[in-house]
Parts: structure tokens; sequence; C-alpha cells
């Protein structure tokens, strides 16, 4: 492996001048089986173009492997491409002029017309230049049932918000787990994300996360999506698990009804052999309001004083977009395809709903490209902290909300 | 009473040179089966239990299959032993692409660690030294503010240390992180070197200075070889420490290929998505552990040496 | 002069303002380079870079926009960060405590000429060996309440056996504390050994001739003695409660809800998860305050007083 790294960046010196071979070194955080395997098919394509592909993985999400890939960048050292997730954490990195402006590539490759939806460009694009490439949709507007605790419970498989909280005291009775919820406050407060767009409809959805309105947020819509979450918090009494796919393992053993949870829990149900429709039931923005976020993951490219290197970000930038590309990444991720020119090799019925909402333009951005981190973060916390405490109430979680939107920049 | 004691305290300190760790400590054993005895045997017992019993469901579960560890008793020993999860964690795990497991960094973690090591214990034990036995004005203030440092957490460091590495021209070399070990690793030890050589008879550093022993004579041939088991503490903490840092190797060398063990070992456990191999991860982590309690079981005969070296000055 | 009075270690101020001194000390003041470096322009630079940039809205990346003492406000008007103070101090008393009197019993019961040391020693030491990334996970599993200690002791017969501390907010520093004294201690014991191993055997000798009993014996004259081992020992400990950070991050990640949340892990997650490092150094620095403010009457006492020896 080193031998072959070493012998490769020895023909890429003899090669200076020609369109010779580079190593570009990737930094993400994909490192579980299906992201791995996702990650090897950019690096297969890249490495197919005669260059060679440097893989630099950091487990433990973005809050590990941030501070690094920063480190490096600060230190004058950066690696040649890598992950984040698109929206507003790269701001800063953009605006201290950092990161490559690949606005020539996209033009060239008319990502304009090609990337839907347009969020995700917009995402990308600071003061009309691109910087960045999306390359998947990941969607948090997801509610994953098992058919076989309905079944067992006697009663059916509910469509909408308001049937799952009817049916919740007989699953209640049959011993079953209402709702699965991990321990982490991410996940608490994506699904508070998922109830609040479903129950409070897009338009006060859109006025609280979009226009950071704090009024809002102490309306009557805002009132409700609270109150639901309260109750929600009782229907996930039962299940003490800290990872979200311990919840999702819950649904799938049928100890638990349902989880509301982003698309990526459709590979756990895969690989514990469970079939959509069948085994299990999804309902897209909780059968309530059926419109898909779209957030994902999307590569940068630090500036790096190297006129070859630049050439080599710009081919890889290019490539990481290429149909086939696409196709064989999303496949082995679980994610949707940026361009919806594409066909994916297996579509089950669940990914069939989120592919016909994107056709439809049924989406809305997603939290990363609306809220900073800080703020994400603030309330994080406080979501947690309502979830796990008993004693506080809606009301009381509702108002630190507000004050949170209201400081939001 | 108390006065005893005191008068014994003082009647040892009088001797101290022909006294010094010269032969074995504590109380002497009393006969076999006695009160005392049991009780000393059955603490110790209690307390090992409770230390090695995470130990054991470890061990344990890296020995299962994935089917019987979901099946849940952690306690229950293996139905099926395997020693896949071994294999898996060594050589076959993936990070990323690359699916060479713990063993792509092995190597490098070592390259990091001998240096780092050697180069940290040495300036710390000089720097205890200095700070006990040759003060100077201002010594204190010094270590005063090292001794801050202690308390910092090292993530607040993180980014003005890339600052001063990069200023330096270190940042991303092999050099650069040595001398982050070093730095971070000297207030808590040059605390601990400058305490035990502080406790040691000062008329022993007397009588060589009479003799016109100079500072790098005296700290080789008297204090260094009287010192052995403090040397095996600092040893043990720097090897730990080195050996399990992820966030500075990961950090401040800037190529994947140098990363250390800890890299891959946090790749395998911390996947955040997918199905957790809990017996891979055991096994991983049992695997990256061994050079550090590999250091231990060996510093079991230095401690005895440091008796015995004491001994032979007495 | 004083030298023939004082311990070294204590009492040398006096004695260095002897020009002939002056010039050997020379070799001492090289030695102490690489210490005064570090201590200067890594310890003292970095903290003081850290203070100044708390006074700044810095972001992702640390910039000199200046916002006064808005971090600072903001900090302490932060429920998670008032939850952090409280369970740090509530860990580190009991941890301290704990790993002092565990640490010194299992030292003083290895170093009574058991057989088997050794083995002991290890089995005491090992936990510090290894990576919190999965210890933590192994004790999540012990004190999980479906297949750990719980459901082991109900099998046993005693069925009404609750012992639950990670999912219960109210106790789940106990739980965190279980595991910080399982990783900590043996460290500890090992400088108690050390320490004990340079005490020298007339002592024992001179403390049993007077009929003198072992524990009173250790109590009245080995643990006086053993002040500077115990200083050091307290620093360690000390250091290692303010640091907290990965063990939470291991078993609870702060939860349920805030209810094991730490200064430390505050800062990490405003820093690198909010991406506001003003917000993470402004708390970083009431950290090192806080540290300062223990540290400053120690040194005193350690030094001050006798400067005009």
């Amino acid at each position: 492996m080193k031998l072959s790294t070493k012998l490769l960046s020895a023909t890429a010196i003899c090669a200076a001048g020609s369109a010779g071979a580079v190593d570009l070194e990737v930094m993400h955080w994909w490192t579980s089986g299906g992201e791995a395997a996702a990650v090897t098919k950019f690096a297969d394509a890249w490495t197919a173009t005669g260059n060679t592909w440097v893989d630099g993985a950091i487990a433990g999400g973005g809050d590990t492997a941030r501070p690094i890939m920063v480190s490096r960048i600060i230190g004058g050292d950066p690696p040649a491409a890598f992950q984040f997730n698109h929206g507003r954490q790269a701001e800063e990195l953009i605006e201290a002029g950092l990161i490559l402006d690949i606005t020539d590539v996209a033009e060239a490759e008319g990502w304009a017309d090609i990337v839907s939806p347009t969020s995700l460009m917009d995402s990308c694009t600071y003061d009309g230049r691109v910087f960045c490439v999306p390359v998947n949709i990941h969607s948090w507007q997801w509610m994953w049932l098992s058919n076989a605790a309905y079944e067992t419970a006697g009663v059916p498989v509910p469509t909408n918000w308001a049937e799952f909280m009817e049916t919740a005291p007989a699953i209640r009775e049959a011993g079953i787990v209402p709702l699965a919820m991990g321990g982490q406050p991410w996940q608490q407060n994506g699904a508070f994300g998922v109830m609040a767009l479903a129950l409070a409809g897009e338009e006060a959805w859109r006025a609280v996360n979009v226009d950071k309105n704090s009024e809002i947020v102490m309306g009557p819509e805002y009132t409700a999506v609270f109150e639901a979450f309260g109750e929600a918090r009782e229907l996930s009494n039962g299940l003490s698990v800290q990872d979200w796919n311990q919840a999702t393992a819950a649904v799938i053993e049928d100890t638990a009804a349902a989880q509301i949870m982003g698309d990526w829990a459709q590979g756990e149900f895969a690989l514990a052999g469970e079939v959509a429709g069948t085994d299990y039931s999804c309902l897209p923005g909780l059968g309530d309001v059926a419109l898909l976020d779209t957030g994902g993951d999307a590569f940068f490219f630090p500036v790096i004083d190297d006129p070859e290197v630049q050439a080599a970000q710009k081919e890889l930038a290019a490539l990481l977009l290429s149909p086939e590309v696409q196709v064989a990444f999303n496949s082995a991720k679980g994610s949707l395809p940026v361009r919806p020119d594409v066909d994916l090799t297996t579509v089950n019925e669940c990914t069939q709903k989120g592919l016909d909402l994107l056709a439809a333009g049924a989406t809305v951005p997603a939290g990363t490209q609306l809220l900073s981190p800080d703020t994400t973060t603030q309330a994080n916390d406080l979501i947690t902290e309502f979830w796990s405490t008993p004693a506080m109430t809606p009301a009381e979680a509702q108002e630190r909300y507000a004050a949170i939107i209201a400081d939001a920049d | 009473m108390a006065d005893v004691g005191i008068l014994a305290a003082t009647k040892a300190a009088q001797h101290p040179i022909h006294t010094l760790l010269d032969g074995p400590r504590g109380a002497k054993p009393k006969k076999k089966l006695s009160r005392g005895n049991i009780i000393v045997y059955g603490t110790l017992f209690v307390f090992a239990m409770y230390y090695a019993l995470p130990l054991y469901v470890m061990i344990v579960t890296s020995l299962k299959g994935m089917p019987e560890v979901r099946m849940g008793n952690i306690f229950a020993p293996p139905l099926e032993v395997t020693f896949q999860p071994w294999v898996k964690a060594w050589s076959e795990a993936c990070t990323g692409i690359n699916c060479d497991g713990l063993s792509r960094g092995f190597w490098n973690s070592v390259t990091i660690l001998i240096p780092s090591v050697i180069l940290s214990v040495a300036i710390a034990s000089v720097n205890g030294y200095a700070l006990s036995m040759w003060k100077f004005r201002g010594s204190e203030v010094f270590f005063t503010i090292l001794m801050i440092g202690a308390f910092i957490p090292y993530q607040i460091m993180l980014y003005p240390i890339v600052i001063l590495l990069r200023e330096a021209g270190l940042y991303g070399s092999l050099t650069g992180l040595v001398l982050v070990h070093v730095a971070f690793g000297m207030p808590i030890n040059t605390l601990l070197f400058r305490n035990y050589f502080s406790s040691i008879p000062e008329e022993l550093f007397k009588a060589a200075r009479v003799d016109g022993a100079g500072f790098w004579a005296i700290f080789f041939k008297i204090i260094m070889p009287m010192s052995l088991p403090i040397f095996v503490v600092a040893l043990i903490i720097q090897v730990t420490g080195i050996w399990n840092d992820f966030l500075f190797g990961v950090t401040y060398i800037s190529s994947p290929d140098a990363y250390p063990m800890t890299v891959q070992l946090n790749n395998i456990v911390n996947s955040v998505q997918g199905v957790k191999e809990y017996n891979v991860n055991m096994a991983a982590t049992l695997l990256t552990g061994l050079v550090p309690l590999a250091i231990y079981f060996a510093s079991g005969k230095l401690f005895v040496r440091g008796i015995a070296a004491g001994a032979v000055k007495g | 002069m004083t030298i023939t009075q004082t311990r070294p270690g204590e009492g040398q101020g006096g004695a260095v303002r002897r020009p002939s001194r002056l010039f050997r000390n020379m070799s001492a003041k090289v030695a102490m380079l690489p210490l005064i470096f570090t201590a200067v322009v890594i310890f003292l630079g970095g903290t003081l870079w850290t203070v100044l940039y708390s006074f700044t809205g810095s972001g992702l990346l640390p910039r000199l926009e200046w916002v006064g003492l808005e971090q600072y406000e903001r900090l302490w008007g932060t429920r998670k960060w008032i939850v952090s103070i409280q369970n740090l101090a509530l860990f580190g008393f009991f941890s301290l405590i704990g790993t002092l009197v565990i640490g010194f019993i299992l030292a003083a019961l290895l170093d009574r000429k058991i057989r088997g040391e050794a083995v002991f020693r290890s089995i005491f030491l090992y936990p510090f060996a290894l990576s919190f990334i999965v210890t933590g996970l192994v004790w999540q599993w012990i004190l999980n309440p479906e297949f750990g200690l719980q459901s082991v002791v109900r099998e046993l017969g005693w069925s009404t056996f609750t012992f639950d501390p990670l999912n219960n907010p109210s106790i789940v520093m106990y739980g965190l504390l279980i595991a910080g004294l399982w990783q900590g201690t043996g460290l500890i014991m090992c400088i108690m050994l050390a320490g004990l191993r340079g005490i020298d055997e007339d002592i024992w000798k001179a403390a049993r001739v007077d009929g003198i009993g072992t524990v009173k014996t250790y109590v009245r004259i080995i643990i006086p003695m053993m002040r500077p081992v115990f200083v050091t020992a307290l620093v360690l400990i000390a250091a290692g409660i303010v640091k907290l950070y990965d063990l939470v991050v291991a078993q609870t990640s702060g939860g349920p809800g805030i209810s094991s949340e730490v200064p430390a892990k505050y800062v990490m997650n405003t820093m690198f998860g909010g991406q506001n490092l003003g917000q993470g150094f402004a708390a970083s620095t009431m950290m090192l305050v806080m540290v300062v403010i223990i540290l400053i009457p120690w040194a005193y006492l350690e030094f001050g007083g006798k400067k005009n020896g």
C-alpha cells in the first residue's frame, strides 16, 4: 500500500508538466460499513483517472473530525478535500479565503441546471461563487413503524401523527414501547424538528427556522408542537438506549413501535433483512405534511498553492457529481442522488416515496442550512433537557426555545 | 503516644544515609493465616474483583461471536470461543477505504512513543532535580506557571499550538508531535520528580558536593540510581498517555499514513452508523492496551530493582 | 548558612544567593531551559491567547472581533454551564477523597510484603492503560439494569434490588464516579507505593520498638512523612477532575438530558460542535480562573513564605 503510494508519487514527479497523477488526501468521517463502501466508490473512480486517493478517515462524526480539519487548515497543511455538512458550517472558512473557488467547474459542468433541489447549490454558493460540491441528500422527515408491533397490539398501522397517538395506548397495553428514542441530544432535537414541520405546518416552520421569528414560536402552532412533543416524551418511557441505531433496532425487533429518524435508518432495516411495506412502514413528514428537508454532505477543497493540485481538486469536484459516480455512491450509502437525471440501482417502496417527493419539489432546506451550529447546539441542549426532565413543562421549553430563536443569527 | 511517634521519626531522620532504601518496607509479615493477614488478603481480593470485572467482561465479549453478544448476558462465558474478533481488530477492520485493522498504525505509534517518552522522562527528571536541589531565583515562578498547565484541558490548546508549530515550521512533522507530547507531559512529571527528590535526605547531596561532584555528576551517579520507583511511575504515565493519545497524533501529524494506532481504534469503535461489533471493539481495545500493559508488568521488576539498588548504596 | 538546617526541597532559596553558587547554578539554569520555554511560551502564551480570544466573537476560526464581556454573560446565563459546575464539584469532592483513600490503602496493603504483589499491582493498574473509548461502554453494560449488575443480583434472589445510575439524572454522577475511581486509583496507588518504598525501614523498627500499632504508625508517622507524595497525588487527581471529559463522553454523553455535563465537555461542545470558539474560550478561561484560585494559595504555602529566609 505504502510502497505503491510512493511509487505513484514518484511517477507524479517524473510526469510533472504533463497531466500527471496527483495524490489527493481526502478527509471524511464515513467509516461504518455502508459509508466506507460508498467512499470506496469515490476512491475507485478517482483512481481510475490515474490519480491517487489518500484516505484520511476520522470516525466519530463532525465533532471529532472538524477540529482536526480546521487545525490542518490553520496549520497551513490542509488535506486536498474534506467533507462537511453543507450549509452554514463552512461559512467562515470561505470568508477567510481558505477554500478554493470552484465556480468555473460548476459553470462548465452546468451544476445549476442538474443539481436539484436548488437549495443544495445555494448552500454551496457564497457571494455568487461556488465553493463546494453537494454529493447526496439525506432527509430527517421520516417516521419508521414496525408492522408486527401494530399487528400484535391489534390496531392498524397509523398513517399520520393523530393516528399514532390514538393507537399508542393499545401499543402500551401490548407491552410495546410506542416511540423509540435514543439518549443523544441530536436525535431528540431532530425528532422535534420533524414534528415542528409536520404539526405546525410549513409556513410557521419557515417563519421560525428561516426568518428566526420568535413570536411564532410562542404562537398557537408551536404550542401544539410542544404539547405533542411532551406527549411523545411519555411514549418513549421504558426504553433506555443511547445510539440511534439501538433505537432503530428496537423497532426492527418489534419491541418498539415507531421511531422518528432520518432516512439513514433505512440502512439498518435493510441490514436486518426487513422489507419496506411488509415488515416496516414509513411516513414521510409523519404523514401530515409530506415535505422532505434536504440536508446531506458536501465536499470542500482548501486552497493549496500548487497549480497541479488545484487542477486535480477541480477534476475531483467534477468527478463527484458525474452520473455514474452519483449512482454508485448513493446506492452504497442509502442516500438520494443530488441529480434527478440518474436512476438508483435498487429502489424500495420508501426510497421511491422520497424520490417522488423530490421530483415533485416538495422540499424544504435542512436545519444545518438554516441555523448556525451554535444555535443548533443550544437547541440540542434545551430539547434534551426537556426530554429527560419530566418536571419541565412544554410551556417552559417553549419559552426558552423562543429565546434561542430570538438570539439566533 | 504521639510523642513516641515523633521521636521515632526524628530518630530515623538522623541516620538517613545508612538506612535509605535498604530493604523491604512495611510492617513485618505476621504468621500465616493470622487475623491481620486475612484482612489484608480479603481486602485486596475484594478490590481486585472490582478492578478485574470490566476486564473479564471485555475478554469474554471479545471471544464471542456477534449473535452470542446480542443474546445478552454480558457475564456469561462464551459458548463457542472464537478468535475472529481479534483477527478482525488487528488486520481486517476498515478505516475508511483501508481495511487492515490496527496493524496499520502500530509502528507509527511505536515511532511516536519511543522518542516522546525518552525525551519527556529525561527532561522532567532533570527539571525535578534542578527544582528540588538547585533552586534559583524565579525557578518556582516558572514551576507554578507550569503547574497551571497541568489543569488545562488539551483541546483548549489545540489551535494556539497549531499556530506555534506553524511559526516554528514544525507543523505536520514527527518532531513537532514529539515536542507537544514532551510539553504536555512536563507539568505532572516534573512535579512527580521534584516531590520525590525533595524527600531524598539532603546529607547525601551535601556529601557529594563536598566531594566536588557537580550538577550532572550528582544526578547521574547518586540521584538516578536511587530513584528507580519514581522513574517507573513517570514511565507508566508517559507510555500510557502517549500511546493512548488520539487528538495530538491526528491533529499534528498531517499524513494519514503516519497516524498512530489510536486513529484506527477510534475508527473501529466510533463508527456512528451501522451495526456495532462489540466483540471487535473489545478486542481492539485490549490489543491497543497491550503495550502499556506489557510495560506495567515489566515495571514490576523495576520496582523491586529500585529497592535493590538502594540496598547496594546503603 | 541555613542549608544545614533546611531540607533541600524547601529552603535553598537563601543559599542560592551565595556568589559561588551562582556560577554552579548555571548548569541548573541551562537544564531548566525546556521547562522555562514550555511554561512561558506554551502554557502562559497559550493561556493568554485563550483569554484574549474569549473577548471576541470567534466562531469556527479565531478572529479578533471584539465583543467585550458578551461571551461571559451568555456563559453564566446558560443552564448547562451551571449544571456542569455543580456536577464537577460533586464528582470532584468524592473522586478526590475516594482516589486518595483507596489509592493509599491499596498501596499500604501491597507494601506489607504480601505474596503476588506484582499480580495485584497489575490488576489495580491495568484500567489506566485502556482507552476510555471502550471502557466507558463496558461500564455502561455493567451498570445497565437489564443485563448488568442489577439483573445478576435479582437472579440471586434479591428481586427488588434496584441499581440503575446511568438512567437516573439524580445519581448519574455516582455512576461516573464508579468508573472514574476504577480508572484512576491504580496510578495513585503506584505513586503512593513508590513513596512508601522511599520510607526508611528504621521508622518501622522504631515504631515497633515503641509499641505503636500498624494503623497508628501509618496515620501518625508515615502519612506526614509522605507529604510531597500526597501533594503529587493531589495535583494529579485534581488535574484529572478538571479535565474530566472522555469518561463522560464514553459513558453517558452528558445524559440523561444534561444531567452529567461537565465544564470540559461544555468547552468542547461549544468550540467544535457549536463552532463558537469565543464561548468555548470564555468557559475555559473560567475553568482556568478556578484552577488559579486553588493553585495560588498552594504555591504561596509551598514557596512564598520562605523566599526571605
